[in-house]
């Protein structure tokens, strides 16, 4: 492939990606809304377009166009590089993500992903593990007792359940032998005995569950969201923020929840493995459909959760990572070793 | 004709070298911290320019990512506040800083000199996550084995400095469950 193809490819496949992982995001927060309201016997958004659709859009253009307030006593350069820090890194870990095969145009094989690299899976682990300083220098840099106690429960929270994430994920490394997330989701093709697709999923069920519950503590979502608990905090880390400041950790978050969902799907849902049939063209996106369909149902669970359970006290939390969620990684990792050297 | 990899070679070289210096000058603890997070990013650069991309991602992982968050965390959580100057600290800018330089420049002229420091090509160093496994697990089993000992021991160290002594002079008991 000549090198200018290539360029304007990738160009072409960060914007595609870029553009739908911000619509995502935006109606993640209205698909919330909706079904949390529905949960609680409420409406949700009603009022703006067909199904209060058009929701994202008039809460994007209110946040464009409220007064950015900075309060006096904040440290500014910090105060203003926090939600960049957030948001900036939500968005760059989906740029190894592998949406599905390759497709040929004119003569050229692109896969479905900006770019595919070896590491992928240490770099997404490595760029959600830098986020955290987004959330942390926003509590620190607005001078404000509650902004800098959720900064402080949010860095200590993200670290802690990082190494039970991490341990729950070697598991499904030793038996795909890469860190390439196309190989990983290669090598859950295929079925045992013939029906039960032979996902990590049913290979690693501990290993899930682990991630799952590491995953909603990286990501500070209901039952873990200290960070921003109401009753204590006010809004925690983004006490002090309004306007796009605010929007931008609202961004990060869902953006952080999707990227989440990606790789749950990847490593544990077989990816974008699903029945395929039909005409070629049927044949072609399939695939990808079976990618989002995953996603939206562990979103959908996500949002489920958070319409069922209440929030936990952080020593609860940190009692739980510590003692129960780690050795429980620890021990199904030690298992998984025995069982693959056998 | 300078190649892509020499300047993004000079590139995160600069971003280091800045990084370090600004470390140095900022008197705020956490502007300091900061810097030195910038200075770990460009090292992972590097690592990548020579093909070691399982270090590259380590050191994002482990030292941007968690060493690094737990230096701020204390920062914060101490509230450390800008850095105080005594009447000995300009003496000590006038006179290090030279002699820093000096003595830097004497150990890099006299490496380069002496020890024969041959380039590396790109790429061949081993850097792929299954050469690093194998030669930390077969060849250097043992150096890896004794520094998780001194790591453990350190840990227990730090649990018990950690732990508030009783009267007794036990271990400090549970408050509440």
């Amino acid at each position: 492939m000549p090198i200018w193809v290539y360029i304007v490819a990738s160009i072409i496949k960060s914007a595609l990606v870029l553009f739908v992982l911000l619509t995502a995001v935006a109606y993640t927060v209205w698909l919330e809304r909706k079904v949390v309201g529905h949960m609680q016997n409420r409406w949700g958004p009603t009022r703006v377009g067909p199904f209060g659709l058009l929701q994202p859009a008039a809460d994007g253009i209110k946040f464009l166009f409220k007064e950015d307030l900075t309060p006096p006593h904040v440290y500014k350069p910090l105060y203003i590089a926090a939600p960049l820090i957030a948001v900036v890194f939500a968005l760059t870990s989906i740029a190894v993500i592998p949406f599905g095969n390759s497709i040929t145009l004119f003569g050229y094989a692109f896969p479905l992903q900006i770019t595919d690299v070896n590491i992928g899976l240490l770099i997404i682990l490595g760029v959600t593990s830098v986020g955290v300083y987004g959330v942390a220098l926003a509590g620190w840099s607005s001078n404000n007792k509650y902004s800098l106690l959720g900064g402080l429960r949010a860095s200590a929270q993200m670290v802690s359940y990082e190494i039970a994430l991490g341990l729950s994920l070697v598991g499904v490394l030793i038996l795909s032998g890469s860190f390439s997330l196309r190989e990983i989701v290669n090598a859950q093709a295929g079925h045992f005995w013939g029906f039960i697709p032979r996902w990590n999923i049913f290979v690693q069920p501990v290993a899930f569950f682990c991630y799952l519950m590491a995953a909603y503590a990286e990501t500070n979502r209901i039952p873990f969201d200290l960070p921003e608990a109401e009753t204590e905090l006010v809004a925690g880390y983004h006490t002090e923020y309004s306007a796009m400041k605010f929007a931008m950790f609202f961004m990060a978050e869902y953006a952080n929840m999707i990227t989440v969902a990606c790789l749950a799907t990847l490593i544990f849902l077989g990816g974008w493995h699903g029945p395929i049939f039909g005409p070629p063209i049927l044949q072609a996106l399939l695939p990808v459909f079976w990618f989002c369909v995953k996603i939206f149902a562990f979103l959908f669970l996500y949002i489920w959760v958070r319409g069922t359970l209440p929030r936990f006290r952080y020593d609860q939390l940190m009692a739980f990572g510590w003692k129960f969620l780690l050795p429980l990684a620890i021990a199904n990792l030690i298992a998984t070793a025995i069982a693959v050297v056998w | 004709m300078l190649s892509v990899h020499l300047i993004l070679f000079l590139v995160f070289g600069a971003v280091a070298v800045a990084g370090a210096v600004n470390l140095l000058v900022q008197t705020h603890p956490i502007n300091s911290a900061l810097s030195l997070i910038a200075v770990m990013a460009a090292l992972a650069g590097e690592y990548l320019l020579l093909g070691a991309e399982f270090v590259a991602a380590v050191q994002v992982i482990v030292y941007a990512g968690a060493i690094m968050v737990l230096f701020v965390f204390v920062i914060m959580l101490l509230n450390a506040g800008v850095e105080e100057h005594t009447k000995g600290s300009r003496v000590a800018i006038l006179l290090g800083v030279p002699g820093m330089l000096a003595g830097t420049l004497l150990v890099a002229w006299v490496d380069l000199k002496y020890s024969g420091t041959q380039p590396v090509p790109v790429g061949a160093l081993p850097g792929a996550p299954r050469t690093i496994g194998l030669l930390l697990f077969h060849e250097f089993l043992l150096p890896f084995e004794i520094t998780s000992i001194l790591i453990l021991i350190a840990i227990m160290g730090a649990v018990v400095l950690a732990s508030k002594p009783t009267a007794a002079g036990g271990p400090a008991k549970k408050v509440h469950d």
